[in-house]
């Protein structure tokens, strides 16, 4: 219980950062302020300013903007299309669909999402929806793989064989009996993804894959406080502080769901 | 276990053929004319005409796919279109740095991980699997690019042990495997504490086992029932996870090699992205691919070897 207030109150800090940043920001990320460049933390600028004199905070709220966008849409993409693959892997057990359902996730799996965004970058150039279905393609083998393995386990069950008996189909077995049970699943590994997509796309925009300037990016923030860094390391610290809390508070808040949603997973840990 | 390893082979085989499709499709493929691509929008018709000649971009998509491939199992994957000399060349060359990296660092996973990861399930609900937990869960929330700049901050500028970046080549090893420390450790951190996190479970799992039970009945002290039958059953889902890990130690040492400023891969394949060199991207993304699929190869012929049940399913 404690891991999900935790985890949930650190999310829900940085979402509402998100969410106002839309309404208002101390002050406004796209205007540069060069005389002010460089300004470690005051009460003015609660985390300095940038080398153009932009105020970190401020930039590290819209930046989150940025980075729950990705992962969410990535998540989207990789249940999405994983889960129902992954259905009807499992509703086809052994079939040559099943087979080539699995083995094309095998190969999924061997792309990791950085070489996905480094293919699509060099044909399309960079920019955040690269970067979205870079990390929503390597989600999709994830889910499909989850799914096909709880699945079959689930078609074992008895109430499956009476709807069966009963004459449902495949499908509605599918979207009745074994989607619901895997609910829970499923939103454990969604919030898991949700956190490994917020730390790719720091990943990506920060050797400029992802989303360009002048949209503000927490990776993008980090890539151009390196090259200043012997001078102030202090705007290298905050976007990093922002998507280690932010990755935190959603793998606590996971670690919590699965607790309260399947205790016996409790006992195992 | 023979007729295992070749139909496992043969999967070998097929993955590896999708896979060059999808990055030649890519590449050559989607975007139209590579040719125009590489020479800007502002190329002169006649030099895009040369270019395409020089590419053998004439010849239909089959043969230049299959002269690709053909070329590519013989050692030439064409030549580079800014360096002007062959990719495999450049290719090899920078592997020497990115290839130790990621072997050091899986080195440190393993050397941090399993220790620590025992530690905690021997010693479970203790202080110290308490902290165990709780540091392995800041190591996954980190971004190692992050990191390493912290420790470049403080190791480099401030304690000035290492320096900040740069690699002064393997002819004086010794300042070649430093100049790797920070990027290696920058890169272990995360998949460590992910691998300590799988060994724990995992051998807690074992550790509950009857056969543990029974060990210890006929007499065997706690050590030597966890070191005879707790580990050694414990080792199949830390060996997946170490063979995946490698993929993403490979994939993200192009990351890490920007913020050191290491003339590996990473750095090899932004400026060839940059420079519109499209040969050399699809050389480098192949080789990764190769690589990822060669280790999952290497670790399921590992499993079935290990354990006789898992032939049955190829």
């Amino acid at each position: 219980m404690r891991n999900l207030i935790f985890g949930l109150t650190l999310t829900a800090i940085f979402a509402l950062g998100a969410a106002l940043s839309f309404l208002w920001t101390p002050y406004d990320v796209t205007v540069l302020d060069i005389a002010n460049k460089l300004k470690t933390p005051t009460a003015d600028h609660w985390f300095g300013t940038d080398h153009f004199g932009r105020d970190i905070f401020s930039m590290i709220m819209v930046g989150a903007r940025t980075s729950i966008a990705v992962a969410i849409v990535a998540v989207v993409i990789g249940m999405g299309l994983g889960v129902p693959l992954g259905l009807t892997a499992a509703a086809r057990k052994g079939s040559l669909l099943d087979e080539v359902i699995m083995r094309g996730n095998d190969l999924i799996f061997a792309f990791p999402s950085l070489l996905i965004a480094i293919l699509i970058t060099a044909i399309f150039g960079p920019s955040a929806i690269n970067a979205i279905i870079a990390i929503g393609i390597f989600n999709i083998p994830v889910f499909a793989r989850l799914t096909r393995g709880a699945a079959l386990s689930l078609w074992t069950r008895d109430y499956v064989l009476a709807a069966r008996v009963a004459g449902k189909g495949a499908v509605r077995i599918s979207a009745e009996h074994i989607l619901p049970n895997l609910a829970n699943l499923l939103i454990v590994q969604g919030t898991i993804q949700f956190s490994l997509g917020i730390l790719a796309e720091a990943a990506l925009s920060y050797v400029g894959l992802g989303a360009q300037p002048p949209t503000p990016s927490w990776g993008r923030m980090l890539a151009d406080a390196q090259t200043l860094i012997a001078l102030a390391p202090h705007v290298a610290l905050f976007p990093g502080f922002a998507i280690l809390f932010t990755v935190l508070g959603l793998n606590m808040a996971g670690d919590g769901i699965r607790d309260v949603l399947d205790p016996k997973l409790r006992v195992e840990r | 276990m023979l007729r295992y390893a070749i139909k496992r082979l043969g999967s070998l085989v097929i993955s590896l053929i999708v896979a060059s499709l999808v990055i030649f499709a890519c590449i050559e493929v989607i975007p139209g004319d590579p040719a125009s691509f590489m020479l800007g929008i502002n190329a002169q018709p006649d030099t895009v005409a040369a270019l395409r000649e020089e590419l053998g971009l004439n010849a239909s998509l089959s043969a230049r796919y299959l002269s690709w491939v053909t070329g590519m199992m013989s050692g030439d994957f064409g030549t580079s279109y800014t360096y002007r000399t062959p990719v495999a060349e450049i290719i090899g060359e920078r592997l020497w740095l990115s290839l130790p990296l990621a072997l050091i660092a899986l080195g440190l996973t393993v050397l941090v991980a399993f220790p620590v990861g025992i530690l905690a399930a021997t010693k479970r609900g203790s202080w110290a699997d308490m902290s165990v937990m709780g540091a392995t869960q800041l190591g996954i929330a980190v971004p190692n690019f992050w990191f390493a700049m912290l420790m470049v901050v403080l190791f480099a500028i401030n304690l000035r042990w290492f320096s900040a970046g740069g690699f002064p080549g393997w002819e004086n090893p010794a300042a070649a495997l430093k100049a790797l420390t920070l990027p290696a450790i920058a890169l272990a951190l995360p998949q460590a504490s992910i691998l300590a996190r799988v060994m724990r479970s995992a051998l807690l799992d074992t550790l509950s086992e009857d056969y543990i039970r029974t060990s210890r009945a006929k007499g065997l002290t706690r050590r030597q029932s966890l070191w005879r039958h707790a580990l050694r059953n414990a080792m199949i889902p830390v060996l997946t996870i170490i063979g995946l890990q490698f993929s993403f130690l490979l994939a993200g040492a192009i990351i890490i090699e920007n913020v050191f400023y290491l003339p590996g891969l990473g750095r090899l394949v932004f400026q060839a992205i940059s420079q519109r060199d499209l040969i050399m991207v699809e050389s480098v993304v192949f080789l990764l691919v190769f690589a990822v699929i060669m280790v999952n190869f290497a670790v399921d012929l590992a499993y079935a070897w290990v354990d006789p049940r898992l032939r049955g399913r190829a």
